[in-house]
């Protein structure tokens, strides 16, 4: 009855255990970008030495504990109280593994830094709390659209507080620093759509700094391209601004639908009296907003932190217009 | 010999005879103290204070990721509790926990001394300790902290909470960790007694001597660390902070290059402590002393090399990440060297399963999952898959709580004998191991999966596919917190109801068992008779008194 327990129990969790495909193991997600088989390939390698090692210590204590319980009677044996060759081997047997280790992490990790030469290049922009990746025709999105097959080099630089670029299916991560640029790349393998987190914790919103990476097809990422490029021209203000609004990241701040967060909802703001944290009022009105969009520390709401940043030199005039557009829409 | 008629058992208090807790009464008798038994014990009843509040906070955590979504707190909250929960644990519990409580009480004894080489430092580093405390608190109580325990730049110049207070604490803090090396340091070197080589001194003193030239050499790292974040914090200097032209990177290696060998200063004593239970509940002698104490030391100074393995992924070179990812494997070495020598000893002994023997059982299999899981950070090009994950944190409480915690569980069983010259209950001692045991696999060995799937650490909010195994770490705490609270009630029942102990209820060769528990004042009536530390083989079991007695002595 036991037994057959533990064999079930065995057929369930062994293959869980050790198993690894190309649609993951049970530890690691799918490898989908190129350089996750390196990477990968380390992993299995420290696992399988780990499993190893665990079940060693495991058996023997289980054995010594059986074997040797204090019992009336049963004294303890002499045996040697150290032994050089026993030391030699219990140190060198490890110290040749870890040298298998760290140079299959050696060789993994210097491909996940080297970046082709032919790569294409997306500049990514992070602060608190949202990403911005701006494609090499100006294009500007909040996630990240990239052909597949086709290595695509990040440069990342951040406006406040360090963050980090962490991609799970890539097996990609990298800070990204306030005042020096960093550079991480990778290569998809399938089509699809995968997880993008920020993973060096940045205040309060670091855990919706969320943003989605698509792996296109070659033919549709450059019709994603064009048809991102020009917003203002391809919508109407208000569905234009609703797309800026969530690509510059207002919404990592802002709610629409009344809930405050870091900053006040936006929904139904349009007419109505705000009082300032310096004991003024204000009436919300076009004007309002375009000065809280360009010097948002000017005119602080009460109840709220002075968080948010300038976007100016980010967003020009008709941007702006559509974004108010879209915010008088809420109403 | 005269100190087995002390442990004689007596069951009326009258005839208790004087010892380091009777000897004197009153407030003042122990806030001004200079004995190190009494300081130990201040230190012990503070530091586990500090864990409840710790613990407290990993409840709340654990309650709040419990499932998706905004469970009980906002996210600001959140971000204060594990802060706090960090902090607390690192600077108030860990740190000082085993060196300073349990060091400080078994160390002179160890060494058949009366006190340690400087008892006045000796105070002087708990009231520092104290103070340090104190601006934590207050710190907690002002605004809270929630900057994560590693106070990260710039972060830590953009937060409103009170960061500058919370680093003074630890600033201090830091100087109470220094006084308790520097003492450690010249006690070993000057008051061990004739016939005690350093080839045959308890491993435990290796280790918390090994602890105190880290603590001597690193903390004031820390203490550098503090005084510039504090500068720039106060005085607006631009040494780490970008907008003014300065480094964040540098920040972490400074906060790094303390931080890391702070990691020995929590692991090596613990070390010590298995040293000692696990020999002494195999009735064995140890193997493999010299290579046990040698690596030590071997770990000691390679732990201050490693510093650079938490920044693989920071845009440090992959030069100087290939350096740092080498030397980091070669830190394993030693520890494993340690490992084999703890199971080797137990080959062929006689092994009894009292609690602290259960605790030390759970350290080996828990710290060993801890120590091979490093492996995986050490290796490169996993680290990056790894790092900041929930990996990351199933791995660091594997070795904080699996190992330091678990070890000083063992070493308070071990010793509350000695300390409060009463027994625990037995069946609830190891009930509360086992329950411990169970619980703490329940909720670290979850966060492993998720963490190596992609859950980022820091997170209040998760993607569902990570929920089921936030569930379980939710439930493992809880049942965690659970059994912790059975030892403390079996604990402080034992003071009052525990049944008196004898000088030597465990069969140990170290000196502290030749004194009677709870030992007097001046620690030894008569100088000890200096031996092997790990000689059993003069010890025999008195079945009437449940306790050991040196096989010469009449009864
Ligand atoms: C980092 C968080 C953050 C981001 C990102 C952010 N804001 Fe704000 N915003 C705030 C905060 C906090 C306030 C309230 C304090 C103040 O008035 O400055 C605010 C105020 C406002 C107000 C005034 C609201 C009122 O009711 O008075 C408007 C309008 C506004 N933001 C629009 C935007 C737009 C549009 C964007 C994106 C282009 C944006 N914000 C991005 C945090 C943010
Ligand atoms: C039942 C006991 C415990 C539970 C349930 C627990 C749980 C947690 C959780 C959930 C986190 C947050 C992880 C994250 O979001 O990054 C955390 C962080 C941490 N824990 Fe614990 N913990 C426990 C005991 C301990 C102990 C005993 C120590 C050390 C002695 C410790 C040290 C830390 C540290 C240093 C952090 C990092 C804090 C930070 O990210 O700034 N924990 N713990
Ligand atoms: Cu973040
Ligand atoms: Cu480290």
């Amino acid at each position: 009855m036991l037994g057959q327990v533990g064999s079930g129990l065995a057929q369930l969790v062994v293959p869980a255990l050790v198993g690894q495909s190309s649609t993951g193991s049970f530890w690691l997600p799918p490898p989908d970008s190129v350089a996750s088989g390196a990477v990968d390939h380390a992993f299995h390698f420290v696992m399988y030495v780990s499993y190893f090692f665990f079940a060693l210590i495991f058996g023997l204590i289980v054995l010594f504990v059986v074997k040797y319980r204090r019992r009336p009677g049963a004294e303890a044996v002499k045996t040697a109280k150290s032994s050089l060759a026993l030391e030699a081997t219990w140190s060198l047997i490890p110290l040749a593994l870890t040298i298998v280790m760290f140079y299959l992490g050696f060789v993994g990790y210097v491909e996940l830094r080297s970046p082709p030469e032919r790569a294409y290049e997306i500049s990514v922009l992070a602060r608190k709390w949202s990403w911005q990746f701006t494609y090499p025709d100006g294009t500007i999105d909040n996630n990240l659209h990239v052909p597949v097959g086709e290595p695509v080099r990040l440069v990342m630089t951040s406006d406040d507080v360090i963050h980090s670029l962490s991609i799970p299916a890539f097996r990609v991560k990298m800070d990204v620093v306030p005042g020096r640029y960093t550079r991480t790349w990778f290569q998809g393998k399938e089509l699809g759509t995968y997880d993008l987190y920020c993973t060096e914790y940045c205040g309060t919103g670091h855990s919706d700094m969320l943003a989605s990476v698509v792996v296109h097809e070659a033919d549709d990422f450059r019709a994603w391209l064009k048809a991102a490029g020009d917003v203002l021209g391809n919508n109407p203000p208000a569905k234009a601004g609703e797309i800026l609004f969530r690509r510059h990241g207002c919404g990592s701040c802002h709610s629409t639908d009344g809930t405050p967060r870091v900053g006040p909802s936006l929904q139904g703001i349009v007419g109505q009296t705000h009082a300032m944290a310096d004991g003024s009022s204000a009436a919300v009105d076009e004007n309002y907003i375009r000065q809280s969009i360009l010097e948002p520390g000017t005119k602080i709401r009460q109840g709220f932190r002075n968080q948010m940043p300038t976007y100016k030199g980010r967003l020009n005039d008709q941007e702006i217009t559509a974004i108010i557009q879209y915010i008088k829409s809420l109403n | 010999m005269a100190n087995s008629a002390d442990g004689k058992l007596s069951e009326t208090n009258s005839s208790a005879p004087l010892n380091y807790l009777n000897c004197q009464r009153g407030f003042l008798s122990w806030a001004l103290t200079l004995d190190h038994k009494r300081i130990g014990v201040l230190y012990l009843v503070s530091i586990m204070a500090s864990l409840g509040l710790g613990g407290l906070f990993a409840m709340l955590i654990r309650a709040e990721l419990i499932a998706p979504g905004e469970t009980i707190v906002k996210e600001d909250t959140y971000n204060q509790f594990f802060t706090l929960h960090g902090a607390i644990m690192i600077f108030l519990f860990i740190l000082p926990g085993i060196p300073a409580a349990l060091g400080n009480f078994v160390l002179p004894i160890m060494l058949g001394a009366k006190d340690v080489a400087f008892p006045r430092l000796n105070l002087a580093s708990y009231y520092l300790w104290l103070v340090g405390a104190v601006f934590f608190l207050v710190a907690l109580v002002t605004g809270g902290l929630d900057t994560g325990w590693t106070l990260y730049v710039p972060y830590a110049f953009q937060t409103d909470t009170r960061v500058l207070t919370a680093g003074l604490g630890a600033f201090i803090l830091g100087f109470s960790s220094i006084f308790t090396g520097i003492n450690f340091i010249a006690t070993v070197h000057t008051m061990r007694p004739p016939g005690m080589t350093w080839m045959k001194m308890p491993l435990f003193l290796w280790s918390l001597y090994a602890t105190a030239i880290i603590q001597v050499l690193a903390t004031p790292v820390l203490g550098i660390t503090l005084l510039l974040l504090a500068a720039e914090l106060v005085l607006g200097l631009g040494i780490f902070d970008p907008a003014k032209g300065g480094d964040p990177i540098l920040f972490q290696h400074f906060f790094w290059f303390y931080s890391h060998p702070a990691v020995y200063i929590m692991i090596l004593p613990a070390m010590g402590i298995m040293s000692e239970v696990i020999p002494t509940f195999s009735r064995k002698h140890i193997f493999g002393y010299k290579f046990i104490a040698a690596s030590s030391v071997a770990i000691a100074f390679l732990g201050f090399l490693v510093w650079g393995h938490h920044m693989f992924t920071s845009s440090q070179s992959v030069m100087a990440g290939t350096i740092f990812s080498l030397l980091t494997f070669s830190v394993s070495i030693p520890s494993a060297i340690k490992v084999f020598n703890w199971l080797a000893t137990m080959y062929k002994g006689s092994i009894a399963l009292d609690t602290p023997m259960l605790y030390a059982l759970a350290f080996l299999l828990l710290f060993g999952i801890g120590g091979l899981t490093g492996l995986f950070l050490a290796t490169l090009s996993a680290n990056v898959h790894l790092h900041d994950t929930y990996f990351v944190v199933a791995h660091f409480h594997y070795t904080m709580m699996g190992g330091t915690l678990i070890a000083f569980l063992a070493g308070l069983h071990y010793w509350w004998p000695k300390i409060t010259g009463r027994m625990y209950s037995e069946f609830w001692g190891r009930l509360a191991a086992i329950g411990v045991f169970v619980g703490f696999n329940l909720t670290f060995f979850p966060q492993f999966v998720m963490g190596s799937r992609g859950m980022p650490r820091r997170y209040h909010d998760f993607p569902d596919k990570f929920a089921i195994f936030h569930f379980l770490s939710s439930l493992g705490a809880f049942l965690t917190g659970l059994a912790m609270l059975t030892a403390l009630a079996y604990l402080l029942h034992s003071l009052f109801r525990g049944r008196r102990a004898a000088a030597n209820p465990w069969g140990s060769a170290t000196l502290e068992w030749q004194c009677a528990s709870p030992p007097p004042k001046e620690n030894f009536t008569e100088p000890p008779r200096v031996g092997d530390p790990y000689d059993y083989d003069n010890l025999t079991y008195d079945a009437e008194n449940e306790c050991f007695v040196p096989m010469n002595a009449s009864p």
